[in-house]
């Protein structure tokens, strides 16, 4: 099983209530997070305000950190190696690094582009 | 005294600051005490003066105190304490991280919430059983953790993660991350709080309509989380007796006698103790023994000459807002010290003179604002309701941002939104829809973001991002407002304060907050002073005596500039009682 593991930001909540405007991202991101955990992925997040010594220890986000600045944020690794940066992963994205097989999500009503395969 | 019979283990007094809350757990500590029980006082009062109450020094430690015997007291600094868990977090990676990094973090968590959770953590030991405790038949506490803290500790969802697995989703609770203590602890602790048999809270409150109202919803909000063992205490009433020579005391006494007449509903089925103002400074053990006693009233003190407090008024302050023509004005300070009334003044002398103004008021009665409202010709005033803002911020980003989440992840989020930040954010986004008028007339404001608000939100960038979409053509030069509010020209802060010992602190730690943002406030305005009336009363004189050490704390470690509005007979209400206020007539 591969981990993945999300270094957020620094922000007082990973909801994200503190900003001037919710950021629906990390409010949905939170749920996709929730969605991939029960179907067996291991990810774990790292609030920069909150645990920075997770940051410091690894020299793969430290030298992102002095490259790009926090600005960049979020940095998403898979197994200790880079995976993504600067936006958070869609469901497709979580499924793929976490081998989730079966979607088992119900598309939006309307909606024919769920999962990343557009009509 | 009714909140004195059959006390359980643990007492805490809350109240907003300068209520008394420290001088009545003292006297309470000492009559405790003094029937034999083994007491300890915990004080997390910013401006704790339990030290000098008992003349030893105590500090972080549980230390006897000599003069009375089976007491004990300790001392939290909610800032020391807040400190202490930034460098547990931060000092780790300086020098790893970048710096500019490492002071994002440090912003992060100089929050009021941060705060609170450490001041919370400290005495979360005190409240379990524990050989630190076993001796004491009772605690005391001279303040209270407040309903959002509790909550966040109830809510199992917020647990999740942090204290078992060290990482997960953070919430709100993030500034737990940095936090020791088992999570068992923090349970037994909230347990104890909402146990009627091992802890009674006792609210503090001046006979105010304000403050009461205030009360109210605090006692709703604690007993809505299972803290039902209530009582009400009203500190400093005026006696009548005082009103016998003195118009202002007359008044005063009037003003007290309505509002406790008009006490809110939810309060009246509280046992409720009623302590009448004294004579004397509450210093010294025979002083706190006579304050819960009710002595027969003797007018003791002689009435010494009166004082000739030679300050600046109000009108003087705003000649020098009014040199430049136009620009912000932003009363600063904690509820109750009169910013509402204040920035009304400051706006009607504005007008006054003939200068274009818009005034913006969070008054919640509305009345003041109403009688305003086209009284003079170049001032509009427009209302800013922090209540209804923060409710239609708090649906809207339910409704859409959290429509998709479960009914784990919406009760979190729920409750993050109760936190007092959210209100910050609603309002500053009122807020900043209105300072843009201040390039061309005066805009006067009583409300204002704080500076550890501005700092999170510029430093995230979000604040210039929303400066431009608000701005629609990003064709425009524009300066942001932090760039704004920073420059003395284009804003002025005046904070507001009254001529008591905590009010004057909380009003200090507003300034340091600003100055951490860059942002000098501008002057000070002490309100609702008696030293700058003239008064026959002795108790008022008294208190008059005691504004003056605290006025001269202002100017002499605070700020220069300054000015002392006195206390009116009537409510500042309408056009000639504010440019009375302000002193200029």
């Amino acid at each position: 099983m591969k981990t993945i593991q999300v270094f957020d930001p620094a922000m007082c909540c990973s909801s994200g209530v503190c900003g001037v405007d919710v950021d629906q991202q990390l409010v949905s991101f939170s749920a996709d997070v929730d969605w991939a955990k029960q179907n067996g992925a291991k990810i774990e997040r790292f609030n920069l305000a909150q645990q920075p010594m997770d940051f410091a220890n690894s020299k793969v986000v430290r030298d992102f950190l002095e490259r790009s600045g926090q600005e960049a944020l979020p940095l998403i690794l898979v197994d200790g190696e880079f995976a993504l940066a600067g936006r958070y992963p869609n469901r497709t994205e979580l499924s793929r690094w976490a081998s989730i097989v079966a979607i088992t999500e119900i598309a939006p009503a309307g909606g024919c582009c769920s999962g990343g395969k557009c009509c | 005294m009714k909140f004195l019979d059959q006390p359980p283990r643990f007492l805490f007094f809350t109240g907003k600051g300068g209520v008394g809350k420290t001088s009545i757990a003292c006297a309470t500590v000492i009559q405790l005490a003094e029937t034999g029980k083994s007491v300890l006082l915990v004080s997390t009062d910013p401006a704790s003066n339990v030290g000098q109450v008992f003349g030893i020094s105590i500090g972080n430690n549980i230390t006897p105190v000599p003069a009375i015997q089976n007491l004990s007291a300790l001392e939290i600094d909610p800032q020391a304490a807040a400190q202490l868990y930034r460098d547990r977090i931060v000092g780790p990676v300086r020098g790893i991280l970048p710096d500019a990094v490492v002071k994002g973090i440090e912003e992060q968590l100089s929050g009021a919430c941060t705060t609170e959770i450490a001041a919370f953590d400290e005495f979360t030991s005190l409240l379990i059983d524990s050989p630190l405790t076993a001796g004491y038949d009772h605690i005391i506490f001279d303040t209270a953790p407040t309903g959002h803290t509790i909550r966040l500790l109830q809510l199992p969802g917020a647990w999740s993660g942090f204290l078992e697995e060290g990482k997960g989703d953070a919430s709100c609770l993030g500034p737990l991350a940095g936090l020791e203590k088992q999570r068992e602890q923090y349970k037994a602790a909230v347990d104890a709080l909402a146990d009627g048999k091992r802890t009674r809270l006792i609210l503090v409150a001046r006979a105010q309509q304000s403050t009461l109202r205030e009360v109210a919803r605090t006692h709703e909000e604690l007993a809505g989380i299972g803290l039902k063992q209530q009582y009400l205490v009203i500190n400093g009433i005026l006696p009548k007796a005082e009103t016998r020579n003195d118009e202002l005391a007359a008044a005063i006494y009037k003003r007290e006698q309505a509002a406790l007449n008009a006490i809110p509903e939810v309060l009246k089925s509280l046992p409720q103790d009623n302590v009448v103002l004294k004579p004397f400074d509450l210093v010294g053990l025979e002083a706190l023994r006579q304050l819960l006693i009710d002595t027969p009233y003797h007018a003791h003190i002689a009435n010494s000459s009166p004082i000739n407090l030679d300050k600046p008024s109000l009108s003087k302050l705003v000649d020098g807002i009014a040199e430049d023509g136009h620009g912000l004005v932003m009363t600063m300070g904690k509820g109750g010290v009169g910013k509402t009334t204040i920035a009304a003044a400051v706006a009607v002398e504005l007008a006054h003179r003939g200068l274009p103004v818009l005034l913006t008021t969070s008054d919640p009665a509305a009345h003041l604002s109403d009688t305003l409202n086209g009284a003079l010709d170049n001032l509009t005033v427009s209302r800013i309701d922090p209540h209804e803002e923060t409710e239609r911020y708090r649906k809207h980003v339910l409704d859409t941002k959290g429509s998709k989440l479960d009914a784990q992840g919406r009760a979190l989020l729920e409750e993050d939104l109760r936190s007092p930040c959210t209100e910050e954010i609603a309002v500053f986004q009122a807020f900043s829809r209105i300072i843009r008028e201040a390039g061309k007339k005066f805009v006067v404001m009583d409300t204002a973001p704080t500076g550890h608000t501005l700092l999170l939100l510029d430093a995230t960038g979000a604040y210039h991002r929303e400066v431009t979409r608000q701005m629609g053509n990003t064709n425009l030069h524009y300066t942001t407002p932090m760039m704004q509010l920073q420059d003395s020209k284009q804003t002025k802060v005046l904070i507001v304060t009254l001529a008591e010992k905590t009010p004057v602190l909380e009003a200090a730690n507003l300034q340091v907050d600003l100055r951490r943002a860059g942002i000098e406030p501008w002057a000070w305005v002490i309100n609702n002073s008696i030293a700058a009336t003239v008064t026959n009363s002795p108790l008022l004189h008294q208190r008059a005596l005691n504004e003056l050490v605290e006025i001269n704390a202002v100017e002499q470690q605070y700020s220069k500039r300054n000015a002392v509005v006195a206390m009116l007979k009537d409510e500042p209400i309408g056009l000639a009682r504010l440019l009375k206020l302000a002193g200029g007539l």
